[in-house]
């Protein structure tokens, strides 16, 4: 055991987790890793011990199997002072709106399992009596746009819980930050358009996290821009709004 | 498909761009298609990090495998970067040991120009620090490379320009250092022969680096600033210095293609005037700098290429052998003068003995001009090349866009040794890049 403090990351294999594990062991956190495949994640803890001279433990985790949350967080060997969760599908919206069942993977991947496993990681923080919870929800999420919504909508469910989680915890010392990411250069997003003065690196995306965590932000739009951005999106009247091609 | 291009945006080329998540994927990129070539972080200024077909970006592969704090020894993939090298090593006491102008390099581009330093002349050259590197051939294979292992192949890839495979991981040393901080010592030239005079004497000192105002002609042709510099103990450092200063993002950005007004022989003439008094009012004594505006002066305004308008722009850097190199450089430096549209400033600087079977540094001065992009440019440089080859110097691939086929082979007369065992490596002569197609003789 050391005294250093400690950050779990859920989707640690994704561009934006190993940027987030990236900040925080720079910053002298020890780091957990979790996912699907942990001999995926052994480089990215090497890289990890080799550059902050760290402890980083690999853990088991897949966001669609919520019968297993339970077992996994009290299989922690502790409680992780920060836990952030980067787990996300974006999917392919054409197929979704035919196919049952990828719509409900989107669905489960960005809404319910993150939901589930942040809020038992609530219910430990508040007992404890402190603790940080990071979501990496979506730009997505604030409205439902013609190209996207399966994947805005669960990330908007997402927001929403992250919001009350934040009102009800606050009282018990226990913090919870939104980050919204607009536009970021990762596996997701490789191959599509886009808008270059408004897309990020994924390390960006990293020390936004560290940051907000640090200073006890409650919601991030990683790019500044964005919140302009979704602010008009978000007034503009329904009418409107549906004529657009967006 | 998309539009490729160097840093230098010339020439600009249709390429398929692949962006491999893993080793086996790299291998399916090679393998799947006769003509691609590894890229890094886009340094190279011309044709060198663009597939003939297809090029494969490397940056993704960006973790540090290991890292002995004992030693300095580290192994990492081949898309690290050095300014995260630095970032990372440099507050526990580790630096690398050579760096170019741009601290954004990958090793594997690193590796592949073997590029030079302000310390080439007593310390050589980045791939002296290399022990080994993960390569995989052209053929499919995957080697492991160093000097007593597959030797031929690790001198081949050592400035090779990616043209023995994609170097996957590599093994290198990092230098101990005390502090973040170079202790530098600027001298004002007064003319080349001053200037070549003051390099010499910077013989023994680790770094040493000329810049020349180009804009001066006649008495002054050559006139400079030379930066000598050592890396600074913590006893030489203010008491409330912090021993690593924090390396920041690029402030400045060029958001949009200058107009290429914006450079004319009076600005640049002006600029000069201007840089060299204020270098000069610093000479004499020495002071203490932090090593970004050191070693990367250009680092600080992020995309300065734009500066030179849309149709970007050429390097021209040669190598001249000591024998003789006064006469030669004097020669160009009149002629750039005269035509008045070159940099705002040309570097100057000495090389030792390259390490790599085409690495271009040789025992001599190197000189690095920039050219925009147009009217006859072409042509001047065919001249300049011309001086070059009769002086028996060569041109660096890595800043090349333009040369002769036989201005390269005339530079490079291990190039035969060097095709046998690329020959070897690659029967099929899968591994290609635009400036391979230029300069070797495939198609
Ligand atoms: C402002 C500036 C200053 C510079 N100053 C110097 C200097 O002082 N000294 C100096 O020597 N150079 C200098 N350079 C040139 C630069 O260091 C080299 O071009 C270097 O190779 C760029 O690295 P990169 O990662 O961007 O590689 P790229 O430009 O992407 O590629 C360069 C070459 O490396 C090969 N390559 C890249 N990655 C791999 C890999 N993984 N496996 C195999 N081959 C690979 C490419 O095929 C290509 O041939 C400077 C460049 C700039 C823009």
């Amino acid at each position: 055991m050391t005294s250093r403090k400690t950050v779990l990351v859920l989707g640690g294999s994704s561009d934006i987790g190993r940027a987030a594990a990236r900040a925080f062991a720079k910053a002298g956190y020890d780091v957990g890793l979790a996912g699907r495949d942990i001999a995926a994640l052994e480089p990215d803890a090497a890289d990890l011990r080799a550059r902050y001279n760290i402890e980083v433990g690999l853990h088991k985790f897949d966001a669609l199997d919520t019968a297993s949350f339970e077992s996994f967080v009290g299989g922690l060997s502790a409680l992780p002072d920060v836990v952030v969760s980067i787990v996300g599908l974006l999917g392919v919206q054409q197929n979704a709106e035919s196919d049952f069942a990828h719509a409900t993977t989107i669905m489960r991947s960005n809404y319910e399992g993150p939901s589930l496993i942040l809020g038992l990681f609530a219910e430990k923080f508040l007992v404890r009596g402190n603790g940080t919870i990071v979501g990496v929800s979506s730009v997505a999420g604030d409205r439902g746009r013609a190209s996207n919504y399966v994947y805005g909508s669960a990330k908007a469910g997402f927001s929403a819980f992250l919001s009350g989680l934040r009102a009800r915890a606050s009282r018990g010392g226990v913090h919870v930050v939104t980050v919204k990411p607009g536009f970021v250069r990762t596996k997701m997003t490789e191959g599509m358009k886009l808008i270059g003065p408004l897309t990020v690196e994924a390390p960006v995306v990293g020390d936004a996290i560290l940051s907000a965590v640090e200073k006890k932000t409650d919601v991030v739009y990683v790019s500044g821009k964005w919140r302009l951005v979704m602010l008009i999106i978000k007034t503009l009247p329904e009418a409107v709004f549906k004529k657009l091609k967006f | 498909m998309t539009l490729v291009s160097g840093w230098g945006r010339f020439p600009v080329v249709d390429s398929d761009v692949l962006r491999p998540r893993s080793f086996e994927a790299v291998g399916e990129a090679v393998a799947g298609m006769a003509g691609s070539v590894a890229r890094g972080n886009g340094r190279a200024y011309g044709d060198a990090a663009i597939g003939a077909v297809r090029t494969i970006g490397m940056t993704g592969f960006d973790r540090v495998r290991s890292f002995d704090p004992a030693t300095g020894r580290v192994r990492l993939e081949a898309g690290v970067l050095l300014s995260d090298l630095i970032d990372t090593f440099g507050p526990r006491g580790f630096l690398p040991f050579v760096v170019p102008g741009t601290r954004f390099v990958s090793v594997g581009g690193a590796i592949a120009a073997d590029v030079h330093g302000k310390n080439h002349h007593c310390e050589g050259g980045f791939g002296r620090y290399v022990d080994s590197i993960l390569l995989r051939t052209g053929q499919g294979e995957i080697l492991e490379v160093s000097r007593e292992q597959n030797s031929d192949a690790f001198f081949a890839t050592v400035g090779g320009m990616g043209l023995t495979g994609v170097i996957l991981e590599a093994t290198m040393r990092l230098r101990p250092v005390e502090t973040g901080w170079i202790r530098e010592r600027v001298i004002s030239a007064s003319d080349l022969d001053a200037a070549m005079r003051a390099l010499d004497a910077g013989d023994a000192v680790t770094y040493s680096v000329a810049w020349i105002d180009c804009a001066a002609r006649g008495r002054d042709l050559g006139r400079s600033l030379i930066y000598l510099g050592e890396h600074a103990g913590k006893d030489e450092l203010a008491r409330d210095a912090v021993a690593f200063p924090a390396g920041k993002n690029p402030g400045l950005s060029v958001p949009i293609d200058l107009p290429s007004m914006t450079l004319n022989r009076y600005s640049i003439r002006a600029f000069n005037e201007l840089y060299y008094r204020m270098g000069a009012r610093r000479a004499g004594g020495s002071h203490v700098v932090s090593l970004y505006p050191y070693f990367f002066p250009l680092d600080s305004i992020a995309d300065w290429n734009r500066i030179y308008g849309r149709r970007g722009f050429l390097q021209h850097q040669c190598v001249i052998p000591e024998q003789g190199a006064r006469a030669v450089l004097g020669e160009i430096l009149d002629r750039v003068s005269r035509r008045g549209d070159a940099s705002f400033l040309a570097v100057l600087k000495k090389l030792g003995q390259g390490d790599g079977i085409l690495s271009f540094p040789l025992p001599g001065y190197t000189l690095a001009l920039d050219f925009p992009l147009k009217g006859d440019i072409l042509n001047f440089l065919d001249e300049i090349d011309r001086l070059v080859v009769a002086a028996g110097g060569r041109l660096y691939l890595a800043k090349d866009a333009r040369q002769s086929r036989a201005t390269f082979e005339a530079g490079y007369p291990a190039l035969s040794r060097f095709n046998a065992i690329r020959k070897s490596l690659d029967p099929a002569c899968n591994i290609r890049s635009k400036l391979s197609q230029r300069l070797f003789d495939e198609v």
